[in-house]
């Protein structure tokens, strides 16, 4: 199913949660919902679930107004950031719950419903957990029948808070890779939210970055790490270096010197220019026209080491990766050039 | 926590340190040889001196027997005082049988009122945010602070003969003051509280993400209640009740005011009580106090299974 989002605003009180959000999901896609604490992606996904509703805008499921339906009505499966499992429910009951609650007409045999179960519980890999209540089971558990839970309604669409949430990491890398696999295997179009970068990089077809209830980039993971739109985006996805410099004549002054590199077509004035610390290249030979600085610390495991640089005279303390081939020492003088970078104009 | 009326019940826990290290502990065989290691009057500072500690429950268990078993062995005593014929004489009494029926159907209309004025009020406080809910929480403790003859007094100002709408109810043959109405009111006044102030916490814990899960699936706001939300509160929606038909068949003083003390009509049993007392049957007044204090005895049982339940939820 198609969803598209067009003009969202909710406010609580004078607090905007959401500003004029514009979004297309597309049929059968696994999106990710990134974003910073209060950044207002749960309200998001209970204007969409039809648990809130928004003061403005339109939401449609494939051309239909959905915001005219309750939240039954919609056919919409979610998985809460707690869980939210029925206490005093069985696991079994629990996701039988959608088939009970059907209109007579609608609800299928007690034999089909111990069916679907059994089956959901199969998919979840857990059908041997039917009997247990939802505090006797561990976070990951819960998290699964959760998503049999909301599977079990055949949803239009599938909303997932912070599925992974709550787990520790070893067994959320676990779960998300389970959770791509059965997107590939049901189709069935998903959102789901994060605050984990990593996370959302590994598993969306797109990925969608909010900030304070606004949509700051959508695109593909790739994409939106590799060419961030706002500085918002480059500082939340990934790590960055960020340097204050001043534009002049299409050239890059850091400091009052410029650094030999090319200004990007940016305006004349102060920005802020961005880069990874992967892609700070280490000139062999002394520059005048580069970034330079000092040493302070060499640490890291693995192929690339980690180098924390005091930059000239203001002592900015940049990190960046070299190779572990590369030989440095601590107070030894390091000349520096972005390989790639972008340049964004500070606003004032 | 409120007691139930005529015995003031205190939770012994039988972990208590007090309690257990006044019988002597046997030391277990295999830690002999550790005991014997360390030596035997070790000071802990954590743990009070054997003295205290002996003093500290002598004084508890002491003061219970006076207050508490003593008046119910009297009780008990007084009522069987001239045989087990007299007692279950003065318990068929019409009159008596009357003020029984009369505190039965009191309780039950209180209880009823209670959890569903209790479920909603605790639905309203714990899931919705609106202006007046900090009010409205103060007022629900209202009852236990307000003296039960100034409810019954405000009662008689409302519905009395002389009251605000004393006039209109004798023009249209309504009769509240000194009739089960008045009785019902009174007894849910006082007892109010009990329902609501056990389901409130309990709901704001549990949120109310378990309902939106429920409707998304489907369920209509009647089947979430059903069987979401009553299930979830089952437990804590029954000690309130245990709680408030204890109150509301012990209630004396609202009830007095509002009552008439009409023999064989708007006497419920602990009016009862005092008006053969007063009248000298002795006997009788304590045999209807002795179901008093019975109802009391099986309250607190149940009070007690059904907080080892709540605790298990
Ligand atoms: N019912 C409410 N009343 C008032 N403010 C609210 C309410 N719900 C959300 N907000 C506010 O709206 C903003 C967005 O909240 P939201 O829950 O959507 O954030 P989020 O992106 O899901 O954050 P998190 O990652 O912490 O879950 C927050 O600042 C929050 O305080
Ligand atoms: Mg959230």
């Amino acid at each position: 199913m198609k969803i598209s989002i067009a003009d969202v605003s909710k406010r609580f009180g004078a607090f905007a949660a959401l500003d004029r959000v514009n979004l297309e999901v597309r049929s059968g896609e696994l999106l990710a919902l990134l974003g910073p604490s209060g950044s207002g992606k749960t309200t998001l996904l209970r204007i969409i679930a039809g648990l809130d509703w928004p003061d403005e805008g339109q939401v449609l499921f494939d051309g239909e107004d959905a915001l005219a339906r309750s939240a039954g009505e919609r056919h919409v499966g979610l998985v809460f950031q707690h869980y939210a499992l029925f206490r005093h429910m069985t696991v079994f009951e629990n996701i039988a719950f959608g088939l009970r609650v059907r209109p007579r007409r609608a609800r299928p045999s007690e034999a089909e419903i111990r069916a679907r179960v059994q089956k959901l519980l199969g998919l979840v890999q857990l059908g041997w957990l039917a009997d247990r209540y939802p505090n006797q089971l561990s976070g990951g558990q819960r998290q699964r029948i959760a998503l049999a839970r909301a599977l079990a309604i055949g949803p239009r669409l599938l909303l997932l808070d912070e599925p992974f949430g709550a787990l520790d990491a070893k067994v959320r890398k676990e779960l998300r890779r389970w959770l791509r696999d059965l997107h590939s295997e049901m189709h069935v179009t998903s959102i789901f939210v994060t605050h984990d970068q990593e996370e959302a990089m590994e598993v969306a077809d797109r990925v969608v970055v909010m900030d304070k209830g606004r949509i700051e980039q959508v695109g593909m993971p790739q994409q939106v790490y590799e060419q961030p739109r706002t500085p918002f985006v480059h500082e939340f996805i990934g790590e960055s270096i960020m340097l204050p410099v001043v534009v002049l004549n299409n050239t890059v002054h850091f400091e009052g010197r410029p650094i030999g590199v090319d200004a990007q077509g940016a305006p004349d004035g102060v920005a802020t220019l961005f880069a990874r610390p992967f892609n700070m290249t280490i000139l062999r030979d002394a520059a005048s026209d580069s970034l330079h600085g000092e040493v302070r610390g060499i640490h890291g495991i693995g192929p690339a080491r980690r180098i924390d640089v005091a930059l000239g005279g203001t002592q900015t303390v940049i990190e960046i990766d070299a190779p572990r081939s590369h030989n440095c020492a601590i107070g030894q003088l390091l000349y520096l050039r972005p390989a790639q970078y972008q340049l964004f104009p500070s606003e004032f | 926590m409120c007691s139930v009326q005529v015995t003031a019940p205190m939770k012994i826990n039988p972990k208590a340190p007090g309690i257990s290290a006044s019988l002597p502990a046997p030391i277990p065989a295999q830690l002999s040889t550790q005991a014997a290691a360390a030596p035997r009057h070790r000071v802990d500072a954590r743990e009070d001196a054997p003295w205290v500690r002996f003093i500290v429950v002598a004084v508890a268990v002491a003061f219970m027997g006076l207050f508490v078993v003593l008046p119910l062995a009297c009780v008990m005593t007084e009522a069987f005082a001239k045989g087990v014929a007299a007692y279950f004489a003065a318990l068929t009494d019409p009159d008596t049988l009357a003020a029984i029926t009369l505190t039965l159907l009191a309780a039950a209309i209180s209880v009823v009122a209670n959890v569903v004025f209790g479920v909603i009020a605790a639905w309203a406080i714990a899931k919705f945010d609106f202006s007046g809910k900090n009010l409205l929480i103060a007022l629900i403790e209202l009852p236990f602070s307000v003296s039960p003859v100034i409810a019954g007094l405000v009662f008689v100002l409302l519905f009395g003969l002389q009251g605000y709408f004393g006039g209109w109810l004798l023009a249209h043959h309504v009769k509240i003051i000194f009739a089960l109405p008045a009785i019902a009111l009174a007894t849910i006044f006082v007892t109010f509280p009990f329902v609501v102030r056990e389901l409130v916490p309990l709901m704001q814990e549990q949120g109310t993400e378990e309902e939106e899960a429920a409707l998304s699936l489907g369920a209509s706001g009647l089947t979430t209640f059903f069987r979401v939300t009553l299930p979830n509160i089952k437990w804590a929606l029954l000690y309130g009740v245990l709680l408030c038909n204890a109150r509301a068949m012990g209630e004396f003083g609202a009830v007095s005011v509002v009552s008439g003390h009409i023999r064989g009509q708007t006497l419920t049993m602990p009016l009862q009580v005092e008006t053969l007392y007063d009248g000298y049957q002795i006997t009788a007044a304590f045999a209807v106090a002795s179901l008093l204090a019975q109802l009391a005895i099986v309250s607190l049982i149940v009070k007690v299974v059904l907080e080892a339940r709540l605790e298990r939820d």
